[in-house]
């Protein structure tokens, strides 16, 4: 697969600079308060919905059922549900790889002789940096969602899968706006700036030649797409341009129409802590004859990108629970910090630490692992109970372990990216130390078995003293208690 | 009512380097109680930092180690909270479908946290000696959610009479510390135990306790630093609940 410059770009960024982002953006002051009191709005927000655990409980509880009865028959739900969409008039196409969804996407741009693509809300467009892809090929992909407007108009990518903007003051976003909307003043009143988003937004739908969304959820039965939000401009992307291209991971089909409402109530409360959003659209087929709107083709295209991956693996497919609600996101302390563009992925977080590896291969994503304290917030929060720490400590095991060793098996890509021989060396010698009570007791003295407990003196101190070891131990302390006593 | 009864006290390697007087406080209190308790001088590490740095086999070995020390079916008291997590809750999926599988079942079903054995099992009652001091507590992530000791915590600090138990903002969020995790991404982990001092302070509270030493080591770590800083001159102590318990019962000054 040819790689474009700028994902090549990405990726050696991704690889190296996880400490440096993250230093960056903790350094930031500003940022650190704009992220901190969004994320405590949202976590609030969310509490409010689930006031009573009983409920709660029970819901994820049915959330976790239906995404795993829908995994374990993954296969066959794919073919159903392309027999179906085709039955309803739709156009399935399956991409194995970001390039392939791109030609795939510029392949029906193409023969609509578009120019301009008019985008709802993709994360999986993100995923596969379409918008550049386009660019490179002469076709302008127009961002409508308003946070997505926000940052393409910033040329920046999202921060947050549902907010994508969240980084972003008002202030930022008044200057943005009066530096690249024609005939726009400097305004901070929210109200006004919605309002001069949705007029230049409004501009772009009605001149759009096509238009692509993402997929929320995608119905096997039916051959349903189910897309939710609150803007509308996913319901004119998908509905006022001649083609409706949709792209979705290929994890995203659910069994039944049943299913659906249990996951749309864990989702929108898990994510924006509404009961339901503005908009829940279900598009079954391109428009009939009898109806006045809707697009003329509906193309869906079905991306695996390493999906397939974490699907052979028991333990590792919980991953594809994940419903992109980003609830772990908001919850996580470490995402507090450092925001979403630190991570260098296209899903930042708890989430994005897990699903990452298997997009990118560990080589890219090796840090994400550890980039967190396990705290088990994320786990808490999960709507459909992935657990998120679980299988953090799977991908560490698969960081540090090589082909063909014990505790591995043959699925992740870039297995054993951090391995590294001293280390293996030293937590062998740290083991060591721990079940022979002589050297225990004798390391004490010089530290050295323990150095593992003893953080590396810079980091360290930094905002810490260092840990003094004290002069007697527990060991000896009680020793010498239990000699006195008797 | 308790008398004869025996446990074991795990100390762990960090109470054992870094806070033995924890231990010392935590077998006085509990031999004050007619226990009669055992520390085995085989013990040292739960396990817990190979095994969260992704080294199974190394984590393994310890771990059957420490089982090797605790011989019987006496219950095992943890001084920490996350290290009664991995060996209760961890051990057995570390072992799982193994030969030792059945063994180690056996020996997590004995660890119980220091705090939920004072309050559940022994129903302590405390004798506040000290002067009235307003206290936070600090509860290490694994602690709270794996072990359930949030509020067998809050439980003891209320049975002091003379405490005033503070609640500091954010009480439920990571103190950075995460094992490893602080020495691999020290800038996000000192962002974080910075914002945690920070709330400490703010609370009104004059020290921290906690049943977690590896937070503590941590947290104090990070406002001892911080007691040459201007805004910093009043000092804030940290210290293992059960030192807080045994001075304030015993009418020792603070």
């Amino acid at each position: 697969m040819a790689t474009h410059p700028r994902r090549a770009a990405m990726k050696t960024e991704t690889l190296h600079d996880f400490t440096s982002r993250s230093r960056a953006a903790t350094a930031d002051g500003e940022q650190r308060k704009k992220f901190r009191s969004a994320m405590d709005f949202l976590i609030g927000k969310r509490a409010a919905q689930f006031p009573d655990t009983a409920q709660w409980t029970a819901l994820r509880e049915s959330g976790q059922q239906i995404r795993q009865r829908a995994l374990a028959r993954l296969p066959d739900l794919l073919a159903q549900f392309e027999k179906k969409a085709q039955q309803n008039g739709m156009t399935v196409h399956w991409a194995e790889t970001p390039q392939e969804a791109n030609q795939i996407i510029h392949g029906i741009l193409q023969q609509q002789q578009a120019r301009t693509l008019i985008k709802g809300k993709s994360m999986v467009s993100e995923e596969i940096e379409l918008n550049h892809y386009l660019q490179t090929h002469s076709i302008k992909a127009l961002e409508s969602d308003m946070g997505e407007f926000i940052v393409q108009l910033a040329d920046e990518k999202p921060s947050h899968i549902i907010m994508p903007a969240i980084h972003k003051s008002k202030q930022e976003i008044a200057t943005l706006f009066a530096a690249e909307i024609d005939d726009t003043a400097y305004t901070e009143d929210v109200d006004e700036l919605i309002q001069i988003g949705r007029q230049a937004l409004r501009r772009q739908f009605l001149n759009a030649d096509a238009g692509l969304s993402g997929v929320n959820f995608a119905i096997a039965e039916t051959g349903t797409l189910c897309l939710v939000e609150n803007e509308g401009n996913g319901r004119l992307s998908t509905s006022v341009p001649r083609v409706h291209i949709a792209i979705t991971g290929i994890e995203k089909m659910l069994e039944n129409l049943a299913d659906l409402p249990p996951l749309l109530t864990l989702l929108t409360r898990s994510a924006t802590g509404q009961p339901i959003t503005t908009y829940v659209n279900l598009i079954s087929g391109p428009r009939r004859t009898d109806e006045q709107d809707g697009p003329e083709e509906v193309h869906i295209v079905l991306l695996d990108n390493g999906r397939s991956q974490a699907y052979a693996d028991v333990q590792l497919r919980q991953t594809l629970q994940c419903i992109r609600c980003g609830a772990c996101m908001n919850h996580c302390p470490v995402y507090t910090r450092i925001g979403g563009h630190a991570y260098g992925t296209t899903y930042p977080g708890p989430i994005g630490s897990i699903i990452s590896p298997h997009l990118l291969g560990l080589e890219e994503t090796r840090d994400l692992p550890s980039a967190s304290t396990l705290c088990g917030a994320c786990g808490d929060v999960c709507p459909v109970k992935i657990p998120i720490p679980e299988l953090l400590l799977r991908l560490r095991v698969e960081n540090v372990t090589r082909a063909g060793t014990k505790d591995h098996q043959e699925v992740m890509r870039g297995q054993g990216a951090k391995y590294r021989l001293s280390e293996k060396l030293a937590w062998q010698a740290w083991s060591l130390v721990n079940v022979k009570p002589a050297l225990y007791l004798a390391s004490r003295r010089s530290v050295t078995g323990l150095r593992h407990l003893i953080p590396s003196a810079k980091s360290w101190t930094q905002v810490r003293v260092m840990p003094k070891i004290a002069p007697q131990s527990l060991h000896e302390l009680i020793k010498a208690h239990q000699e006195k006593k008797s | 009512m308790h008398s004869n009864s025996s446990i074991y006290l795990f100390g762990t390697c960090v109470v054992d380097l870094f806070f033995p007087q924890a231990g010392i406080s935590a077998l006085k209190i509990l031999e004050r109680e007619g226990i009669q308790v055992s520390y085995p001088q085989a013990q040292s590490c739960c396990g817990q930092p190979a095994y969260t740095s992704g080294y199974l086999d190394d984590a393994r070995r310890v771990a059957l180690a420490q089982i090797a020390a605790f011989p019987g079916e006496a219950p095992i008291v943890v001084l920490s909270g996350s290290c009664a997590g991995m060996m209760k809750h961890h051990y057995p999926t570390l072992f799982s479908g193994m030969p030792e599988e059945t063994s180690v079942l056996q020996f997590s079903a004995r660890i119980i946290e220091f705090t939920a054995y004072l309050v559940e099992v022994l129903n302590i009652q405390l004798q506040d000696l000290g002067p009235a001091e307003s206290v936070a507590l600090h509860t290490s992530c694994t602690a709270r959610r794996e072990m359930g000791t949030l509020h067998t915590g809050r439980e003891l600090l209320r049975r002091l009479k003379h405490i005033d138990l503070k609640i500091h903002d954010h009480e439920s969020e990571c103190c950075g510390f995460g094992g490893t995790f602080s020495v691999r991404h020290p800038d996000i982990s000192a962002a974080m135990v910075q914002d945690k001092t920070a709330a400490l302070r703010q609370c009104g509270a004059s020290k921290v306790v906690s049943a977690d030493c590896g937070c503590l080591l941590n947290i104090t770590g990070a406002l001892q630093k911080q007691q040459g800083e201007p805004d910093h001159k009043v000092p804030f102590a940290g210290l293992h609940i059960a030192e807080l318990i045994w001075q304030r019962t015993r009418g020792e000054p603070l």
